[in-house]
């Protein structure tokens, strides 16, 4: 039986495409996905992100618990802002990429993936000190409402204010919008400025038919997991069990700016990923464009004079850039911008080049 | 069964269908097909003067999430390509059945067209 978040009926009600994601009954896409993403690049997007899981720290030495855990800093971190960091094994590679919010020293909410949550849980209970997390997923949907409208479409629907004077990018706050208790998020995974609003799992329906009714004018469109990822593909942002995984370090994924070398106390890798610093880092995850002719997926091989020496993790066409884009992990020597090698697509090499990423570029 | 399964064509169960046009045949694939596969961003054509063996890929269509493979309803020779789907691939969802076509084939035996499925069978077929 698939899981099923609150919003499994109001998709169906939409005439969504649902899809097996990861053990949930999730919508893949209700009109076109090419549609769905324009409609955030240039308007506004509704997703329901209540797969994500939640594990919270909370009372005395939560802050404290939490901080080892993961690769980014807490302590450097202010009360209502958030962070994007690794939970890193002792090797450097990812058990999970995470966002933590830091409520205060004492309250410590960390959102992660929901095909990693009973890891993550297990991983991080077995390893905290003092402050015992507690998994709070069932707590909490979660809508994302993205796109350069969708601060104009929240502001309507809430009396806390959300202009990024307010409320810039990474941070948070807690409110109403429109009726509905919320903790809201300057974050996201599409490129666009936007919010993620988490809300008790009874009252999500009230505030998705919210947003869509009072974001019509705006042009709002409910989105999929199909556009999701042709969002989050154009801005090169990594999608855990594609792009990162356990098998590749956060200095191989290009997210050396996640990891806090200095922090006090350290974190787990960290040992691991020194060396590989001091030794060099032999493959690296690039983006790429096709300049022949085909779409670049998951698990296709990458050439270079015939040999395999990588493979694709993420690709497709772009909708926005209009070219198909994708990214993989390369030897170090191909992995700078201009570099040349092939993505082997149905036994047919085809010419590809690093580029520089985002491929999106803000207009 | 409705308009998106015209009365002059004949299908295939892979979702194809055919028009006769002469001598030769037109090849594209149904609304169905094309509903199914989302937003098409890709086809990859055979070349001209290729030969087809009925019920042998002969082509690919990827959508923003699918990769799918083409059949071909006849054997025959390949004696035109819609190049217009190069540039931009999304008129196989917009008009599948007219300008979204996607090869015409001469075929070697033109009784393998009594082999396809009429449109009533093909209607059964999507219930």
């Amino acid at each position: 039986m698939a899981l099923r978040t609150p919003l499994n009926e109001a998709h169906r009600k939409l005439g969504a495409r649902m899809v097996d994601f990861v053990g949930w009954d999730m919508p893949v896409q209700y009109s076109s996905v090419i549609a769905e993403h324009e409609a955030v690049r240039q308007a506004v997007g509704l997703f329901d992100v209540s797969h994500m899981g939640e594990i919270e720290f909370s009372g005395p030495g939560a802050l404290e618990a939490a901080n080892p855990l993961i690769s980014n800093d807490l302590v450097r971190c202010k009360d209502g802002q958030a962070l994007y960091a690794g939970l890193l094994t002792e090797q450097g590679t990812f058990v999970d990429d995470v966002v933590a919010y830091r409520f205060s020293p004492e309250h410590i909410l960390i959102c992660v993936n929901s095909s990693n949550r009973a890891k993550d849980f297990a991983w991080m209970s077995e390893r905290a000190q003092g402050v015992k997390p507690v998994d709070r997923s069932d707590e909490f949907a979660q809508l994302a409402v993205q796109g350069p409208k969708a601060e104009a479409l929240v502001q309507r629907l809430t009396k806390t204010e959300v202009s990024k004077a307010r409320l810039d990018t990474y941070r948070f706050t807690t409110g109403e919008v429109a009726g509905v208790q919320c903790i809201l998020s300057r974050t996201g995974y599409t490129g666009e400025d936007g919010f993620e609003l988490y809300c008790p799992p009874d009252r999500a329906e009230a505030l998705w038919n919210a947003l869509l009714t009072e974001g019509k004018a705006d042009g709002v469109k409910p989105c999929g997991l199909g556009a999701r990822d042709s969002l989050r593909t154009e801005m090169k942002y990594a999608l855990y069990g594609n792009d990162i995984d356990e098998a590749h370090t956060a200095l191989e994924a290009g997210l050396g700016w996640i990891v806090k070398w200095d922090k006090a106390g350290g974190f787990i890798g960290k040992q691991a990923l020194e060396k590989q610093k001091a030794e060099g880092v032999q493959r690296k995850l690039v983006g790429f464009e096709l300049t022949g002719s085909g779409i670049p997926r998951h698990g296709y091989p990458i050439l270079k004079d015939g040999q395999r020496v990588g493979e694709v993790t993420s690709g497709t066409m772009g909708p926005s850039v209009k070219k198909p884009i994708g990214m993989g992990y390369v030897p170090a020597a191909l992995a700078s911008e201009g570099s040349t090698f092939d993505v082997e697509i149905r036994g047919r090499a085809v010419a590809a080049q690093v580029v520089k990423t985002p491929f999106r570029k803000k207009p | 069964m409705a308009e998106n399964i015209p009365a002059d064509l004949k299908y295939t169960q892979e979702h194809e269908w055919t028009r006769s046009k002469g001598k030769v045949i037109v090849v594209g694939v149904t609304h169905h097909a094309q509903e199914a596969l989302g937003d098409v961003v890709y086809v990859e054509l055979p070349k001209l003067g290729a030969s087809l063996t009925a019920g042998k890929q002969f082509g690919v269509i990827e959508s923003t999430k699918a990769v799918s493979e083409l059949f071909s309803p006849l054997s025959g020779t390949v004696v035109q390509v819609n190049d217009a789907l190069t540039g931009n691939p999304s008129i196989v969802n917009t008009d599948p059945y007219g300008e979204g076509w996607i090869l015409e084939v001469e075929p070697s035996d033109p009784k393998q067209l009594d082999g396809l499925l009429s449109p009533q069978a093909y209607s059964d077929l999507l219930k």
